[in-house]
């Protein structure tokens, strides 16, 4: 049956994507050969395609949300418009109302206002989503354009993509690259997941931010599991996040040492565990992963 | 009395798509007569909320009932609103619209008690 | 003036330079936290809060006794927010934008508006005296955005002569949103192909706000030369390196500051903040 794992964070910067990169290489080894579909739904900062080095098979542009356009020949310059907009988006210059394109949130609110019906509003190209074929599987992935609202869209589109392709080939395992924070780019990568990974780091504001994600996933029902990444750095905190995990039901699955390793095979365009799988960051992704696949294969 | 089923096709053959928010497209069927229509569903692209409109959608094609795979909450509270009855298709088997009336007119499938998922954005 | 501080990238080490500049600021100093769905700043920088504000959206309420369902409000919301089914007008909170749409072209006068809170805004002083505020988003809810929109808004308690803003990661609208009205950009990145590649997308932003922008290359030393190599292109200046050290990356678990761990820091930050100022004020000369 098909399942779905997501690795987020929280925090930015703790190491999501070397571990999903490193994830996929080593099902890529293992049981799960060719029955991994990958996706990056951090489409704001889209990065595992650099260590995955995916050939593109496809190009999409992506229809974002729309934006209000004035047409100057018939606006009668009333103001109108800016007295109903909430996002400071029109302004007056030079006699003329202008929409400011990256204030504007596509509510519309101008067009219904205008007496003489000069506003209309246009789909804007936010992006580019793509279809690949890496060396560890299929890659779904996409860029927004940068300011561009992270409504989500573009994150559900990438993930059901996806979805689809491994319904359709008959593969076990969506593999999904996750953004930090809390909010809908994050709940939407998260929906509909079996299983999330939460790469954690044992500071204080990785802590913090832990444990935001954690409520959201709980919010969400989506069950966890927590790891610890450059665990050496602080092993008292390392010890501090498993004990709080444990009286919280939530299982940690592992602690991967800070190893310059991983920066190394980053340069190198590679997952850390196909770079030098005997570094110490690598034998500890690779215990994680154990784990994990265990959790995924439990039955429900 | 009209029934809807989310598909992935165009026509009652066409094979059924257990997503509702997101289905590709919604078969109005005639379940005493069999007479049928397909309708491209306007929700697959929206941001949020397609729960919402395609309910919205369903309740406009005229229909007392949909049958899906899982609703999730605001297509619950939308589709309950409208008093169209949620039924379910559940289990992974391939089949088709037409196999999922059948089921329907024999009275195998169950009604939705509630959101049957968390939503998906 | 203001300075945001901003990264592409998450953990490259905004909240670090940030808290270190507001740091070395003075007396007239105001850091704002802006990556309102996981604020780290108050970490470090240890405000006693006490001053706190409730924020969200203005969510829409039918008056049913007035309700016809005619569904104009649902035909005018673009979020598929509000929605007529049947004899019910149903709202969803998680989809409102708060436009006001609905509320005013409804031909009943049915709808009013409520607050419908999705965060906090907090404030108050440092153990340094500094003025500091942020706000936290609820878990649960989606948009970043109008959290941060109220939290520019909240009036400081001082009038400062400087604000160091301390933005979200990512190149999307909670970004835009906080980096909008800024004197200055500070970039902070890891020379790795993971922190070019974002840097790149924040640069974007920077480019189209029209805001003057300076790099800050932290973790120098753990990757290659790339990211020196596109600034040069670019004609961005980097205004300081911090090598990769293992006791401020051990301090900053502990929630010691970087100014705590090594205070041998102190002089380059100020010499930061100083070379700052000193494009702020050219770019701004008559």
């Amino acid at each position: 049956m098909m399942k779905q794992l997501i690795v987020l964070s929280g925090k930015g910067g703790t190491g999501k994507t070397s571990v999903t990169a490193a994830f996929a290489h080593l099902a890529a080894g293992g049981r799960l050969a060719g029955q991994v579909v990958i996706a990056d739904a951090d489409v704001d900062a889209a990065n595992l395609e650099l260590v995955l080095q995916p050939q593109v098979l496809e190009t999409q542009p992506f229809q974002g949300g729309q934006v209000a356009v004035i047409d100057q020949d018939t606006c009668l310059v009333c103001g109108g418009c800016a007295d109903v907009c909430r996002f400071d988006a029109i302004i007056e210059r030079d006699g003329q109302y202008l929409v400011d394109p990256i204030a504007c949130d596509g509510c519309a609110a101008c067009v219904y206002q205008c007496p003489t019906e000069s506003i209309h509003m246009e789909p804007q190209v936010a992006g580019k989503s793509y279809v690949s074929e890496s060396r560890y599987g299929p890659l779904y992935h996409a860029n927004l354009d940068p300011g561009q609202e992270n409504s989500g869209k573009l994150v559900t589109l990438v993930k059901q993509r996806a979805r689809l392709r491994a319904l359709d080939d008959d593969r076990q395992l969506v593999l999904v690259d996750g953004p930090p924070g809390i909010g809908c780019p994050v709940i939407a990568a998260a929906s509909g997941a079996d299983l999330a990974l939460i790469v954690a780091e044992p500071t204080a504001a990785g802590v913090h931010d832990m444990q935001r994600v954690l409520g959201t996933l709980r919010h969400f029902g989506v069950p966890a599991l927590v790891c610890i990444n450059k665990a050496d750095i602080y092993p008292e905190g390392a010890a501090a996040i498993e004990t709080s995990c444990r009286a919280d039901g939530v299982a940690t699955v592992g602690r991967i040492p800070f190893d310059a390793t991983v920066a190394t095979a980053m340069v190198a365009g590679e997952a850390v565990t196909a770079f030098r799988p005997e570094a110490p960051a690598s034998l500890a992704i690779a215990a994680v992963w154990e784990r994990v696949l265990a959790s995924l294969e439990a039955p429900t | 009395m009209k029934l809807v089923i989310s598909i992935a096709g165009d026509n009652l053959q066409s094979p059924f798509d257990a997503r509702f928010g997101r289905a590709a497209a919604f078969c109005l069927v005639d379940s005493d007569t069999g007479a049928w229509t397909a309708h491209a569903n306007p929700a697959l692209e929206a941001a949020g909320g397609a729960g919402v409109q395609a309910a919205q959608f369903v309740a406009g094609l005229g229909a007392r009932a949909v049958v899906s795979g899982a609703y999730g909450p605001k297509a619950y509270a939308s589709l309950s609103a409208a008093g169209i009855a949620m039924h379910l298709a559940p289990g992974n088997a391939p089949r088709t619209a037409a196999d999922v009336l059948a089921q329907f007119q024999a009275g195998e499938l169950s009604q939705a008690q509630a959101a049957t998922q968390e939503g998906r954005h | 003036m203001r300075i945001v501080v901003a990264s592409g990238k998450g953990g490259t080490g905004k909240t670090t330079v940030a808290t270190s500049l507001a740091l070395v600021g003075g007396e007239s100093v105001r850091c704002l936290d802006c990556d309102v769905e996981a604020p780290n700043a108050a970490l470090f920088l240890h405000p006693v809060l006490d001053r706190r504000q409730e924020v969200g959206i203005p969510l829409p309420r039918v008056d049913t006794a007035l309700c016809t369902h005619c569904g104009k409000c649902a035909e005018v919301c673009q979020y598929h927010a509000i929605a007529v089914l049947g004899q019910t007008t149903l709202v969803f909170p998680e989809l409102c934008h708060g436009c006001g749409s609905c509320t005013r072209l409804c031909p009943e006068g049915a709808i009013t508006e409520h607050l419908h809170v999705t965060g906090v805004l907090e404030g108050g002083i440092t153990a340094d005296g500094l003025e500091f505020a942020r706000g936290l988003m609820h878990v649960g809810e989606p948009m970043a955005v109008p959290v941060i929109r109220e939290l520019k808004r909240w009036p400081p308690l001082r009038r400062p002569a400087l604000e160091i803003w301390d933005a979200p990661p990512g190149a999307s609208c909670p970004v835009v949103e906080t980096l909008r009205g800024a004197d200055f950009a500070l970039l902070v990145t890891e020379p790795t192909p993971f922190g070019l590649h974002d840097l790149k997308q924040v640069v974007g932003i920077a480019r189209e706000l029209k805001i003057p922008a300076g790099v800050v290359v932290n973790r120098d030393g753990i990757g290659d030369q790339a990211v020196d190599a596109y600034c040069a292109d670019q004609g961005l200046p980097i205004l300081l390196r911090i090598p990769m050290e293992r006791r401020i990356a051990e301090g900053l678990a502990r929630g010691r500051s970087l100014l705590e761990t090594a205070p041998d820091y102190r002089p380059a930050f100020q010499a930061l903040l100083a070379a700052i100022q000193d494009r702020v004020n050219a770019e701004y000369a008559p």
